[in-house]
């Protein structure tokens, strides 16, 4: 069953043709030189069609731990992509509600609230004040600064920051955010925020807190089991 | 021995009128790196198309999973549509994840016909746009190698005697060889830069490891140990070759090299340049300006957490120092605070004892 809802998805008949099970993948990855991971295993499980272990694959840590880098796919001997088969797995994770079964997976909220709303919101992924110093520690001094003057600083370079007309961090006119957000609607992008919210917002009661709010999406962010390493 | 097996990866590359899709991530880190771009096309003569209603391709959202393929399809079918409109067929793509899913996108649309129609419904349907494919796709870094003989022959100064490790964005041609200068193994874009233009390109053995972006790996706080030890494997194994400077043309990763050398400063105190501090990390924009004589301020090269000044000083760039500090109209904005990753390792044990 899980293996026929998956090969609706082009990523998954593009990413497998038949594995092999040398490793090569693997070998490459930057995920599982850092995670107990490892992408042969994720092909291999795919490849065996077992109901049962993939809706275990599907519920776990492990489908979460991969950086979508695609280093896999031109290594490959037998043509496939692990990385590809990692996308497939995880929209249906996420259609099914089965993300949320997961540590890695419930951080999904997190990046719908943050990134996906800043794209329906503002038409870029990120600006400048997103990238809040706060919360990015790691940008160090250079980015404070920055960040702290971002007027003075960005206009600089880019007259209209901020404001309309062409150019960097230019203000998205409101037409073109309008035309953004049909697209969301008409592709069924807002459908799949909208599953991404209800499935967050049932486990989090489970969990214990008042349904899916500020307080579950900063535990989704930053809470850390250490039960992730190689 | 020459190595040119870059040669089987040759690529058509369009010479002139472009439609310019801006990164949201060079826009945030590198903004002047953007607008170095563009002068470097004008001093080039070239036409480039600066489009106000362009928007993200929805790369990030894609690549963490929260966006579907057919909505990003259909974002990337309105750029297409805006490209049309304006009168162009060539795009020149600043970013590297964008670069990456628009050579996708069109993959698959060649291959499975029925996505491009089912993509061009869902455009006319949202907006009433209609589009026509671009004639020729490149990353921006494609076009200043393309130039890097007419940027040679305009340059103030050359690279002779330094050592350049380049790092290409995985997107750029791991997701299809030929897509890239060089493919996936050869990767030629930047190195033929550094070449022409007098550098030494350094090998060393984690050349191709991704830089450790890694999408949700570093958005989300909680998973930030991957990108930083994946950065750190990079920078450990590049660091006996004694590199003056890297270059990327992925705006990610001229951002994370450059970031994670300070957060490494910091949480072990190791750098990794051969004068004790860190490495200058560069945008193939800003070395092509450099090059061209461009003031590093101009160009935004204060951004940098790790100081440029060691190397503005190896090549002999007449540069003011205060000018640094300095925003819009000349205002003196103050300096940032200092930090482990910019001093030399004497410093840093006195700066840690007190
Ligand atoms: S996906 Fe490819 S590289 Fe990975 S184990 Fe299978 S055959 Fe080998
Ligand atoms: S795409 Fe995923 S599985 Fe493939 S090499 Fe990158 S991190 Fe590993």
């Amino acid at each position: 069953m899980y293996f026929e809802l998956l090969t609706k998805d082009i990523r998954l008949r593009e990413g497998l043709k038949a594995c092999m099970n040398c490793g090569v993948c693997t070998g490459v990855c930057p995920s599982a030189e850092f995670y107990d991971y490892d992408p042969r295993q994720i092909v291999c499980i795919v490849q065996s069609r077992d109901d049962e272990q993939i809706e275990q694959l599907l519920k776990s840590d492990r489908l979460w731990y991969c950086g979508e880098c695609m280093s896999c796919r031109p290594r490959c001997p037998r043509g496939n992509t692990p990385g590809y088969i990692i996308q497939a797995l995880r929209t249906l994770s996420q259609q099914l509600g089965f993300f949320t079964e997961s540590e890695k997976g419930r951080q999904q909220l997190a990046i719908k609230r943050v990134i996906g709303h800043h794209i329906l919101e503002k038409g870029y992924c990120i600006t400048p004040r997103l990238v809040a110093p706060a919360m990015h520690p790691e940008q160090g001094p250079v980015w404070d600064w920055a960040v702290g003057n971002d007027t003075d600083f960005w206009t600089k370079f880019s007259p209209n920051y901020r404001g309309a007309g062409a150019g960097a961090l230019r203000e998205i006119d409101s037409d073109a955010i309008a035309e953004i957000n049909r697209i969301f609607e008409v592709t069924g992008g807002k459908d799949f925020f909208d599953t991404i919210e209800a499935a967050s917002d049932r486990k989090a009661r489970q969990m214990g807190f008042d349904g899916a709010d500020e307080s579950y999406v900063n535990h989704t962010y930053t809470f850390n089991s250490g039960n992730h390493g190689a | 021995m020459v190595l040119n097996s870059w040669r089987e990866y040759e690529k058509e590359i369009a010479d002139d009128r472009y439609y310019y899709a801006r990164s949201c991530i060079r826009q945030n880190f590198f903004p002047g790196s953007e607008t170095t771009f563009l002068r470097i096309m004008r001093q080039l003569g070239k036409d480039v198309y600066d489009d106000p209603r362009h928007t993200s391709c929805t790369g990030i959202g894609y690549h963490t999973d929260i966006v579907p393929l057919d909505t990003t399809m259909a974002v990337v079918a309105r750029q297409f549509a805006l490209m049309t409109e304006a009168g162009y067929e060539n795009m020149a793509i600043s970013c590297i994840t964008s670069f990456g899913l628009y050579t996708e996108i069109l993959e698959t649309w060649h291959e499975f016909p029925e996505t491009e129609q089912r993509a061009r419904e869902n455009l006319f349907k949202a907006t009433g746009r209609e589009f026509r494919k671009p004639k020729n796709i490149a990353h921006t870094s494609d076009i200043v190698f393309h130039n890097r003989e007419a940027i040679r022959q305009m340059a103030v100064r050359d690279l002779k005697g330094l050592k350049v490790v380049e790092h290409i964005g995985c997107h750029y041609a791991k997701i299809f060889p030929k897509s890239g200068i060089g493919g996936s193994e050869f990767p030629y874009v930047l190195a033929g830069m550094v070449e022409a233009w007098g550098g030494q390109v350094v090998d060393y053995p984690e050349r191709r490891h991704c830089c450790g972006f890694g999408f949700r790996n570093y958005l989300v706080k909680a998973n930030r140990g991957f990108s930083i030890a994946n950065s750190r494997k990079k920078l450990e194994s590049m660091k006996p070759y004694k590199p003056d400077f890297m270059v990327a043309n992925c705006p990610g990763c001229a951002m994370f090299l450059d970031k994670w050398q300070y957060a490494l400063a910091e949480m072990e105190n190791t750098t990794y340049g051969a004068d004790g501090r860190g490495i200058p990390v560069l945008t193939y924009e800003e070395m092509a300006g450099l090059v061209l004589g461009y003031d590093p301020w101009e160009m935004g090269m204060q951004m940098h957490q790790v100081d440029v000044e060691p190397l503005l000083d190896k090549l002999g760039v007449d540069y003011d120092p205060a000018a640094k500090f300095l925003g819009r109209a000349g205002k003196y904005i103050g300096a940032p605070k200092p930090a482990g990753v910019n001093s030399f390792e004497g410093d840093r044990i006195y700066r840690i004892k007190n």
